[in-house]
């Protein structure tokens, strides 16, 4: 077997070598009543070309980005990923190594990371982010778990605009401990009822949710509910599209205590949902209690700047169940590509990828508002998502545009029934005119 | 010996590029009138202005100052760091598979769908659970489903005032963590002197207030539990369940399964017994599985088939609720199935054979140097300790290993599991041959030798890696952990 360099020669004088007459010794320790007593029941093995062949035809039945236009969205979307990202996840060095406990070996592990947290910070505006958590979800779940131990409270108001799977992720990571969510509703132009919200903001509200721009694709007016949220002590949490904030105010220049969210945008494949990478920022003053690994700078016994994993007191492996969280691996692989995606893009391409989502979105936009029957949900200003009402249930808009290799819109009644009815289009720079075209000769084609 | 690379940002150059975007082909319109009401961005990013060239090289000139798998050994225990086979990778980057996206719809996920349906099943058979979910994305997020549906299920049959979870002292400080997020509490019970829990300390816990107990097993010490049928019956008639943490599972493959060891819930860490990639940390991969009564809670959605068509099911009223935005870290799985695929059961048999093989070799022969404190057969690991070197020239395992760098290779788990004073925790897998063993048989022979001979030189180890010994006071005391533009 190609990964198992031991022959029975080998066995054989290891064997000698422990002192024990076959390897069924060493298993001797074994209850025998928990010994298992059959073969497992798998598959027969596969050479290589054969795992090509079968799992490539698996792959083969499902409906890919390249080969159908994509307008869908709700939290991972269709952009371009420069060539050398993958070839920059590919060195061996960096996907073949472990955490970086030895940081003697694993400069190019902890340096990268320092990068990626400094990138991370600049777009959100916020003093400091850590190495990674698994996704946007359970990096916003994380956030209520740092305001909770900030202020000892257990309240926590979340917009309804913010992805129902985030907020089933918040729910679930926070079930354990006592926590009561209050939803705080939008308006009709789509983004957060303001002074509902703040009706809803109490003295024992640890933190304050909302998304931006929002489910809905409409940009939050964060400066009003973060006053709103600080008036009564809580936190203010922004879970920002990060290709967005190339354009948009950034959320800690608008009062935003944590900055967390989902940074599939930044040069990650879409992979079925995941793997993807939460990113987490947040004011220095919280960096303490924030979960995660953080890489830090420091000095070697050679007088050189060096990089070494920082503030880990905090940490499972350390302080076990006083830690900040569980989290012990997080998603390092893909936070090295999203550093070497915002990299590639630089200070100018983050702001031009953005400003071509938004022109290709509105653009989209405004054709489809010109078909007979489809009418925009909200008003509120948009980023590169949007939803109609459709002269066709969505689920039967979606089921045709696949016959004409499109896929889209997300039907929004999925996640709320009082949405039903109403479809949702993401729109990517990767989008060309002539795909748009063609969505909108189609949709008019089909809801016909 | 290979330089240290400038930060990024130090590279950079104003009005320098690296990106490629087409030209606008819709009519431009005035950002801020698109926006009306938003304010927009005043100041950019400070992100790198530079090249593709730069950054190209930047990232390769880093990976270069990193020690991989795919360089030399890296026997660091309870990691199970084994080859990562390049065939996984190519599969999880076809089109079909890396470019699908989440919400594509069952019609159009159907080959996804299979792969993730066949591949519950696999760690059914496997593990002896009755279903898997495979939304959990690392060990540590299997760990925290698998006490959420624990808590839930308690709470269903009228036990939901069960808060006591127990947890042997060689556990992984993932499991304490663990359990506090989930609104328990810990106590802490002792190991015996051949490294099993201590049954008696076990008896004195059990009461109408316990939960759960989380083992692993092979424990962190990496010797099979000989009670743990016993200690199966025992939580179960006090009214708790059983955890398995799957970090050791790798000790396990084809001889021993949780399920059929009395546990009832557990999770496997894809990236450590299924081969796939650490990643410098992650993605992981912590699939959960559970035995038949546990499985109303599993997380939303299940993979299901109709006979006919693979599918989401969502409808699941007594769920915990969802861990993750997704299905999973499910690109990960798919290396893994691959792996699984390729092995089959004979193979994945022989690798748990030749790991224990490889790990006992290792031992019998380096306890002639270092003290072994549980001298009994071990499954994929054991630990040593540096006690007689510290004694002897007050050489410590932290030296021990530093100097291991030197020599090319990748030190052990270090100061873990605690119950072991100077803790050396080995775990070689079963893709080590025989003369890379024997390699670091020799080097830590060497470094004994040097202890006694020249203690001086192993405790300012190391000296040939980029950098030598950092300051992590300095890096405590005053965290700089991003860059600013001055």
């Amino acid at each position: 077997m190609r990964y198992l360099p031991n022959t029975d020669r080998d066995r054989k004088a290891m064997l000698e070598a422990i002192g024990a007459k076959s390897v069924a010794e060493l298993f001797a320790d074994i209850p025998e009543q928990t010994r298992l007593k059959r073969e497992l029941d798998l598959p027969a093995p596969m050479a290589e070309q054969q795992l090509r062949a079968y799992v490539g035809g698996l792959a083969a039945q499902n409906w890919n980005v390249n080969d159908y236009t994509c307008f869908l969205g709700a939290g991972a979307y269709d952009h371009y990923i420069p060539a050398a990202v993958s070839q920059i996840m590919s060195r061996n060095e960096f996907y073949t190594a472990y955490t970086p406990y030895q940081p003697e070996v694993s400069q190019g592990t902890l340096q990268s990371i320092y990068e990626y947290q400094t990138m991370i910070a600049e777009l959100t505006g916020m003093d400091v982010a850590n190495a990674s958590m698994y996704d946007g979800a359970s990096a916003t779940a994380e956030a209520i778990l740092l305001a909770m131990a900030t202020n000892r409270r257990h309240h926590v108001v979340i917009s309804h605009g913010v992805q129902p799977n985030v907020l089933n992720v918040c729910k679930t990571y926070t079930g354990g401990q006592g926590v009561t969510f209050s939803e705080a509703p939008i308006k009709a132009c789509g983004t957060t009822d303001v002074a509902k919200t703040a009706e809803l903001i109490t003295n024992e509200t640890a933190c304050v949710i909302v998304q931006y721009p929002n489910f809905f694709g409409v940009v939050e007016p964060l400066d009003e509910l973060a006053a709103a949220a600080h008036s009564k002590g809580a936190l203010f949490v922004v879970n920002a599209n990060p290709i967005a904030l190339g354009l948009l105010k950034a959320p800690g220049q608008c009062g935003a205590d944590v900055v967390c969210g989902e940074g599939q945008p930044l040069g990650l494949p879409l992979s079925f949902g995941g793997p993807y990478l939460g990113y987490f920022a947040c004011l220095e003053k919280f960096q303490r209690r924030m979960a995660g690994r953080l890489s830090g700078v420091t000095v070697d016994n050679r007088g050189q700047r060096a990089f070494v994993l920082t503030l880990q007191t905090r940490e499972q492996h350390i302080r076990r169940e006083k830690a900040t969280s569980n989290i012990c691996s997080n998603q390092a692989l893909c936070a090295l590509a999203a550093g070497a995606y915002m990299a590639l893009m630089g200070k100018q391409g983050i702001r031009e990828v953005a400003n071509q989502c938004l022109q290709k979105a509105h653009y989209a936009q405004q054709q489809i508002a010109k078909l007979p029957g489809f009418e925009p949900a909200f008003g509120g200003a948009f980023f590169n998502e949007f939803v109609f009402k459709t002269p066709v249930e969505p689920a039967k808009l979606q089921a045709e545009l696949a016959k004409h290799k499109i896929l889209g819109p997300i039907d929004l009644g999925r996640f709320y029934p009082e949405f039903s009815g109403l479809a949702m289009f993401a729109v990517t720079e990767k989008r060309t005119k002539a795909e748009i075209d063609s969505l909108v000769a189609a949709l008019e084609v089909v809801s016909k | 010996m290979n330089k240290l690379e400038p930060l990024i940002f130090e590279l950079s150059s104003p009005g320098r590029t690296a990106f490629s975007l087409p030209a606008l082909d819709v009519p431009a319109q005035d950002p801020a009138s698109l926006l009306p009401g938003a304010e927009l961005r005043a100041v950019a990013p400070e992100l790198p202005e530079v090249s593709e060239v730069d950054v190209v090289r930047h990232y390769v000139r880093l990976s270069r100052l990193n020690h991989g798998l795919d360089i030399d050994f890296y026997p660091l225990g309870s990691c199970t760091m084994k080859y990562n086979p390049k065939i996984n990778e190519e599969i999880a980057a076809l089109p079909g598979l890396a470019h699908v996206h989440p919400y594509v719809g069952q019609a159009g996920a159907q080959g996804w769908l299979r792969l993730l349906y066949e591949m519950q099943g696999f760690l059914c058979e496997i593990g002896g659970m009755d279903k898997f979910t495979l939304e959990p994305a690392a060990g540590a997020h299997g760990e925290f489903t698998g006490m959420a549906i624990i808590r839930a299920y308690l709470k269903s049959i009228g036990q939901g005032h069960r808060n006591k979870v127990i947890i042997p002292d060689s556990a992984h400080g993932t499991n304490p963590a663990t359990a506090v997020m989930n609104g328990y509490t810990t106590v802490e019970v002792k190991s015996d002197a051949r490294g099993g829990v201590d049954l008696e300390a076990l008896k004195a816990e059990l009461d109408d207030t316990v939960a759960a107990i989380m083992l692993t097993n092979p424990n962190t010490l990496g010797l099979a539990d000989e009670n743990v049928h016993v200690i199966a019956k025992m939580i179960h008639e006090a009214g708790g369940l059983l955890y398995y943490d799957g970090a050791n599972a790798n000790g396990t493959l084809g001889w021993m399964r949780p399920g059929d060891m009395g546990f009832d819930v557990m999770h496997f860490n894809l990236h450590k017994t299924f081969s796939t990639p650490h990643g410098g940390g992650g993605p992981g991969s912590g699939p959960v599985g559970v035995k038949k009564r546990l499985i109303p809670f599993l997380p939303v959605p299940t993979v299901e088939f109709d006979g006919d068509k693979y599918y989401l099911d969502y409808d699941r009223p007594e769920s915990i609720g969802k861990v993750l935005s997704f299905f999973g870290n499910v690109g990960v799985a798919a290396k893994a199935y691959t792996y699984i695929l390729e092995m089959g059961a004979a193979g994945l048999k022989q690798v748990t054979e030749d790991a224990v093989l490889n790990a006992n070799y290792l031992m019998a022969e380096l306890k002639k140097y270092y003290l072994l404190p549980y001298d009994r057969y071990c499954k994929h690991e054991f630990v040593l300790s540096g006690n007689w070197q510290k004694q002897r020239s007050g050489v410590r395992t932290l030296d021990i290993s530093k100097r291991t760098l030197d020599f090319g290779m990748h030190p052990p788990t270090n100061y873990f599991p605690l119950i072991v004073d100077e803790a050396m925790m080995i775990e070689p897998t079963e893709t080590e041959s025989r003369e890379t063993l024997d390699r670091y048989i020799e080097v830590l022979k060497e470094i004994d030798r040097e202890a006694t001979e020249n203690p001086d030189k192993v405790k300012g180890a190391p000296y040939d890696t980029p950098v030598g010994r950092l300051d992590e006071t300095i890096a405590n005391r005053k965290p700089n952990l991003r860059w600013t533009k001055e």
